[in-house]
């Protein structure tokens, strides 16, 4: 039974994107090149070759070579692969970095009744603010300042923005984890005269599990989301995001290269998403916790 | 913030754990964070200007106000024009994510190509769409940032009402069956009223996140006349403190949507429908 | 108003026809024997508890008589047509554990949903919204939402929705099985009341002896392994006299002899049943 209905979901995950993609060339098809236009505002896309490249074009792109005539001629694939895993390096260091620190301020928040009532309503407030917005400011940290004698990198500026994304769903998913055991539970350990210590690691933490797990997945979507956009305000070289905007002003007239390099921006989002996924697999065990 | 809990109600559940007295709760709920935000205004100040704080790195509280007080005209029409970006993709995004939702509840193979699609969505960076809706549109029109925006809002819209058209208690399931209701008025009478709070919070969830697409499209490229260009016009040329501005007025912006996605979750489920003609 | 319509339907249904009739009813889930062989009649206006430990296939007996679940084997006929027929024509009411109530609607919304179901006109319904709500005390709250309600009015409510399109029969799984031991008796008193000034007849299943004895003309005891009947013992129904006697009878039916009697007999019963399961294993 849930083989196949894992055999059927996964056909029909393929067919879905398969149907996109006739989408997309029945767009192409039938629709007029220079869109449809209603009272000076646009309404349907423009069709032509240059706005909607063929699915395949685009594909075709991934071998064809980065810049033309160059002396060491790469393919764009190639750039795409590299800049796809830079910018997952980046967003993993993003990722680690801003769970410790969510998962600190959980705990310390779980502990002191003072503290969460005085940051948790920030750190609400914070998760439906744009944060990213300040993106371009923290980019202007790269080569002025120096920690230690180590000079400020660009790519720390992706990873800080990167991580302050991540940071605030785990902080959350955390806290509600470490509030989730039932009182019962809570009043069981205490009759046991086990000290906070005790209570976190053997009731808390296996409790939170449930709930930090989707907790991570939303925060490694925004520390993807949160270094491609870091990279593209801070103009961070070797990434996935600034390879969309080098290629969207390298080729106004074909846009497949750019295409292309959004669809490994997509791999991407769907590998992190896949590497949760994983985590969760092998947490699985905690999973029936959750009510 | 799956349920429909969440946002400040989560807050209240979550602190609803632990404190002493009920009154000294009640104070302190809004005398803590207000202490903590004017403790970390203060010393931010204080670190900037007695500390020596380069502005590029942060510049102080004040330095900041005193840009909002400048450029406030610009402020106002920049944010109306990332508001009504935000409010135009937020609107067609709500009505495509919930129409799309009950088409999926009630056809099978709907459900079967959208549910894939959406949830790939929804680990992918949608903001980097932003080129390809530039291309296929235009970089003149505000089409593109609103396209950006209600394939974001889509998401949560979605996935929160197909839950809430899944979620029918068992013990409503029977009594419907044993009722011998027709499947039209079993969908009228239970599955649609019983989804509405999770409509609703799949609207709140999006409300700001509609805004922070309408922000982070604009860094993509294609019309520079919102919030997310000044900000980042602002910090290429140093004017650190007015680039904060902007981000001060992005943060209002944010909460304003947040807020009033909060508000309408409570009018609605407070009175909620029904149902009946 | 309400009553008189009732007394007409069961004078009716006391002409002869069977609220409800079980003949060699088997229902397997899977490998699973939840019902074998089971034979059951309930007579017009009689009140019929099942009672059986866990798994002894009560709730399903109740969900095929409601034509919830469809028999592996066997003839049902509720109020002298199919059970199918009988659930699209709401010849019956039905009660779960859980109130179940709308809880978007009002109560008196949630009474007349039946109502609404088959198509019965706005004012018609609120009518008789309005007859059930005073029939179970709850006339004041009918434009309160479910929420504001205590777990027992929640109960009521249900049974009031149960009875709304006027049935011949009522099912109830377990209603009470969620309430305290005080609202529980008191509810008891409601249902006798309820039961005898409609006139329709129930079918109850509870995991309570004495609340089995004390509602029931007869108490049908079920086993095991596979499911079934075991032997049926007369219940100690209280002779209705009056809205307000009730409670007092019912009160004084717990402290008789011939009460203990028959929790007596129904302890047996089950205790017999049990040995019996042990030895065809």
């Amino acid at each position: 039974m849930g083989s196949t209905r894992r055999l059927r979901s996964a056909a029909s995950a393929v067919a879905a994107f398969v149907l996109l993609v006739v989408l997309w060339e029945l767009a192409k098809l039938v629709l007029p090149d220079a869109g449809v236009t209603v009272g000076g505002t646009r309404i349907l896309p423009r069709t032509d070759d240059a706005a909607m490249p063929h699915v395949w074009t685009v594909l075709a792109r991934l071998g064809a070579p980065e810049v033309a005539g160059a002396a060491e001629p790469r393919a764009v694939g190639a750039a795409i692969a590299s800049g796809a895993l830079f910018t997952l390096g980046l967003a993993l260091g993003g990722l680690v970095l801003g769970g410790i620190a969510g998962v600190l301020l959980a705990v310390l928040m779980q502990r002191f009744a003072v503290a969460e009532k005085a940051v948790l309503p920030y750190v609400i407030a914070s998760q439906t603010v744009p944060l990213i917005a300040i993106a371009p400011l923290v980019a202007g940290w790269g080569g002025k300042i120096a920690i230690g004698g180590w000079a400020w990198e660009p790519w720390a500026s992706v990873m800080v923005i990167s991580s302050y994304l991540a940071f605030f769903p785990i902080s959350v998913g955390m806290l509600r984890g470490l509030t989730s055991p039932r009182e019962a539970d809570v009043e069981m350990f205490r009759s046991l005269a086990a000290g906070w210590w005790t209570t976190l690691v053997r009731l808390r933490l296996p409790a939170s599990v449930p709930h930090l797990v989707p907790a991570v997945r939303l925060a490694a979507a925004a520390a993807v989301v949160g270094a491609i956009v870091a990279e593209i305000s801070t103009g961070t070289r070797g990434g996935i995001g600034r390879l969309i905007i080098e290629y969207a002003q390298s080729a106004t007239g074909d846009p497949s290269q750019m295409y292309a390099a959004i669809l490994g921006a997509a791999v991407l989002g769907l590998v992190a998403a896949g590497a949760v996924g994983l985590l969760e697999l092998a947490l699985r065990r905690y999973r029936g916790s959750v009510a | 913030m799956s349920a429909p809990v969440g946002g400040a109600a989560a807050a209240g559940g979550v602190g609803a754990v632990a404190g002493p007295g009920r009154r000294f709760r009640g104070v302190s709920v809004i005398v803590a964070p207000v202490v903590f935000g004017a403790a970390v205004l203060v010393v931010w100040q204080l670190v900037v200007t007695v500390g020596g704080l380069p502005a590029f790195l942060l510049p102080a509280p004040t330095a900041i106000a005193e840009q909002i007080g400048a450029q406030f005209p610009v402020l106002l029409e920049t944010a109306a024009v990332t508001g009504g970006n935000a409010l135009v993709g937020l609107v067609l995004g709500f009505v495509l994510g919930v129409l799309l939702a009950i088409l999926a509840a009630g056809v099978r193979v709907v459900s079967d190509l959208v549910t894939p699609v959406v949830l790939a969505a929804s680990a992918i960076p949608i903001v980097a769409l932003a080129p390809v809706f530039t291309t296929m549109f235009g970089s003149t029109t505000e089409i593109p940032r609103r396209l950006v925006v209600m394939v974001v809002v889509v998401v949560p819209v979605y996935v929160s009402t197909a839950r809430g058209l899944r979620q029918v208690r068992p013990v409503h399931d029977e009594l419907m069956v044993a009722l011998a209701a027709t499947r039209r008025q079993y969908t009228r009478f239970v599955r649609l009223p019983g989804a509405i709070p999770y409509v609703m919070t799949g609207l709140r969830l999006a409300a700001p996140a509609a805004v922070i697409a309408a922000i982070v499209a604009e860094y993509f490229g294609g019309l520079q006349n919102g919030l997310g260009s000044r900000i980042s016009a602002a910090a290429a040329n140093t004017a650190y403190a007015r680039a904060w501005a902007f981000v001060a007025a992005s943060i209002v912006l944010g909460l304003l949507f947040f807020l009033a996605g909060l508000l309408a979750e409570r009018l609605v489920t407070r009175n909620r429908p029904g149902g009946a003609s | 108003m309400s009553t008189e319509r009732n007394a007409e339907t069961n004078a009716a249904g006391n002409a002869g026809i069977s609220a409800v009739e079980l003949q060699g009813v088997d229902k397997t889930f899977g490998v699973v024997r939840a019902l074998a062989g089971v034979d059951l009649t309930v007579a017009a206006g009689e009140f019929v508890s099942l009672i059986g430990p866990s798994g002894c296939g009560k709730s399903t007996l109740l969900r095929v008589v409601a034509d919830l679940v469809e028999p592996t084997a066997g003839t049902v006929a509720v109020a002298g047509t199919s059970a199918r027929q009988a659930r699209l024509d709401q010849r019956y009411g039905i009660a779960f554990q859980q109130a179940g109530l709308l809880d978007w609607r009002t109560v008196a919304e949630n009474v007349e949903l039946p109502l609404q179901v088959h198509g019965v006109g706005r004012a018609e319904r609120r009518r008789r919204a309005v007859e059930l709500l005073e029939l179970v005390g709850l006339a004041e709250f009918a434009g309160a939402r479910p929420a504001e309600l205590s777990g027992g009015m929640q109960q009521r409510v249900a049974i009031a929705r149960a009875l709304a399109p006027s049935p011949g029969l009522l099912l109830m799984d377990e209603p009470f099985g969620a309430l305290d031991e005080m609202t529980r008796e008191r509810m008891q008193a409601e249902l006798l009341r309820i039961a005898g000034e409609t006139g329709a007849a129930v079918l109850f299943v509870t995991h309570s002896i004495p609340e089995a004895v004390v509602l029931s003309d007869r108490v049908v005891v079920m086993s095991p392994r596979p499911g079934r009947i075991t032997e049926i013992v007369a219940g100690r129904r209280p002779p209705v006299a009056g809205d307000d006697l009730v409670p007092d009878t019912v009160e004084d039916v717990r402290e008789t002899a011939a009460f203990f009697e028959a929790v007596t007999a129904v302890r047996e019963a089950l205790r017999k049943g049990a040995a019996t399961e042990g030895h065809a294993e």
